[in-house]
């Protein structure tokens, strides 16, 4: 059966009205693989291969088949970044494991602040407010969710910080000096002051007693002599959904791989301002029989500046693109957990909530 | 806190009067775009029954019938967290049916990316060492 092969210009791909007998096989495969750049705007933004779409393509879902073609590869890693690729998957799912990673992996953050004595020159609520922005140490999968209408924390949920801590005149400083670090003693409270007080059976738990805010030079106020602050904190597993503080990533994104092809062989003075209007590194100049020729060296790196469309001899000579199921996820985690736990941590988290579905189906099933 | 009447419904479902298990909308509560986009996709990309085993070979009008006419998702208000998740069949297939297929699906894809994922960090580490040594 002959293929129909146009490059639809509109998005409706099964559209007989506007359909045009334009070029090859080749421009179906670059609408359904690629997401290409124009200068005014983005094309073939959106997925389109469902099944019965393309006339000619099996598109049905096929476990072996995305098994086949799906792979991940670790870039970079080191103990708070991460940057792998996923190839192979749609749009859909990579995007849920990028929110899920933004604010429904679970860390455990300072909630309740109780504030004994605070003379500092920091209001209590802004001071609460700095000291749930502060990451815990605490490994949240050791830990249950808090009950909603508990008041005292138990040892399952809660963990316990005290932060007490009293600015006062240095004796043996210099008449003259000015400088603060030697005239007062104890001014800057640093988050390497937060103490761990062990609840119930916690002790016995965690006996390394390792359990601490992630840095130690996190500047939380600043007193002078006199001033002082005593506070317990209650600190409880959350989700970034619920407040921004237990988000475990200091970010999560992810691009799609760019695909840089010319069009049409680029030599001499041009091939030098075509390797100007990329990112460096990404098109390199050959001497070919004398001649200064362009090549593209590695697509990856770069930015997509759109810098090409500024000069109009060359700006039809070059296809910008994107491959649309390749993503390069940038990880940095905040110190609570390393990247890669909490990528698998977001993969299970999407797997729970399918799971949560369909228990709740079969038991619905079952009524 | 054991009752059953006081926990939050996880998952409702909405059928008009008179339709058969055909169209119905699933309110999921607590969910957003991040489980609802992922599991319209998988419903969609299953578009033609399970047991059809013919080769694609069809003509742009399509003639032979798909299972899931409709499938589609939106969130009813920002300011609350659930979704309205439409699943309309066509051939007497009840609803719940690609719904449910939908989600082992997805976790049969997650659960392949875990372990794909799992298996790259562990060469990566390995390769690591070794070039440490």
């Amino acid at each position: 059966m002959r293929l129909r092969s146009e490059e639809l210009s509109c998005l409706c791909v099964t559209c007989q009205v506007c359909d045009r007998n334009m070029a090859a096989r080749g421009s179906v495969e670059e609408m359904r693989s690629r997401v290409i750049l124009g200068e005014f705007g983005v094309r073939n933004v959106h997925t389109t291969d469902f099944p019965g779409n393309y006339p000619g393509f099996d598109d049905a879902w096929d476990q072996a088949k995305f098994e086949k073609n799906f792979r991940v590869d670790v870039i970079h890693m080191d103990e708070n970044t991460l940057e792998f690729d996923m190839v192979g998957i749609d749009a859909a799912i990579a995007n849920a494991f990028r929110r899920i990673l933004l604010a429904e992996v679970p860390t455990m953050a300072v909630e309740k602040v109780f504030v004994y004595n605070n003379t500092s020159i920091v209001q209590d609520e802004i001071l609460a407010h700095r000291l749930g922005l502060i990451p815990i140490r605490a490994d949240p999968r050791l830990f249950e969710y808090k009950n909603q209408g508990d008041e005292e924390g138990t040892e399952i949920d809660t963990l316990q910080f005290q932060l007490k801590i009293k600015c006062s005149r240095n004796p043996h400083s210099a008449r003259e000096s000015s400088d603060p670090n030697e005239l007062y003693i104890n001014h800057k409270v640093y988050s390497k002051h937060i103490m761990w007080v062990p609840l119930g059976n916690q002790a016995d738990l965690f006996p390394d007693a390792d359990l601490r805010p992630v840095h130690e030079d996190i500047l939380i106020a600043q007193l002078r002599p006199g001033q002082e602050i005593d506070v317990l904190m209650h600190c409880v597993k959350g989700i970034g959904k619920d407040h921004a503080k237990f988000s475990p990533v200091a970010t999560a994104s992810y691009r799609l791989l760019p695909d840089i092809t010319l069009l049409q062989p680029i030599e001499g003075e041009a091939a030098e301002t075509l390797k100007k209007c990329f990112s460096p590194g990404v098109i390199e100049i050959q001497n070919i029989k004398g001649k200064k020729v362009a090549r593209v060296a590695n697509a990856r790196m770069d930015t997509f500046s759109r810098e090409i469309f500024r000069h109009d001899d060359l700006k039809n000579l070059v296809r910008l693109a994107r491959v649309r199921d390749h993503y390069i996820f940038s990880v940095e985690s905040t110190g609570v957990l390393p990247p890669d736990v909490l990528v698998s941590e977001a993969i299970k988290v999407l797997i729970g909530k399918c799971r949560r579905f369909l228990d709740e189906l079969d038991s619905n099933h079952m009524d | 806190m054991a009752e059953e009447v006081e926990r939050k419904p996880v998952l409702e479902m909405v059928q008009a009067d008179g339709t058969d298990g055909n169209c119905v909308t699933f309110v999921l509560h607590d969910e957003d775009h991040t489980f609802g986009n992922s599991l319209r996709y998988m419903i969609m990309k299953n578009w033609l029954a399970a047991d059809s085993e013919s080769p694609l070979v069809l003509p742009a009008s399509v003639s032979c019938s798909p299972e899931v006419e409709f499938c589609g998702y939106s969130i009813t208000h920002p300011s609350e967290s659930k979704i309205n998740f439409r699943i309309q069949t066509r051939g007497g297939i009840l609803a719940i049916e690609p719904f449910r297929r939908g989600l082992t699906e997805l976790v049969d894809v997650c659960q392949h990316v875990l372990s794909k994922f799992e298996a790259s960090v562990k060469e990566y580490k390995a390769q690591r060492e070794a070039e440490m040594d």
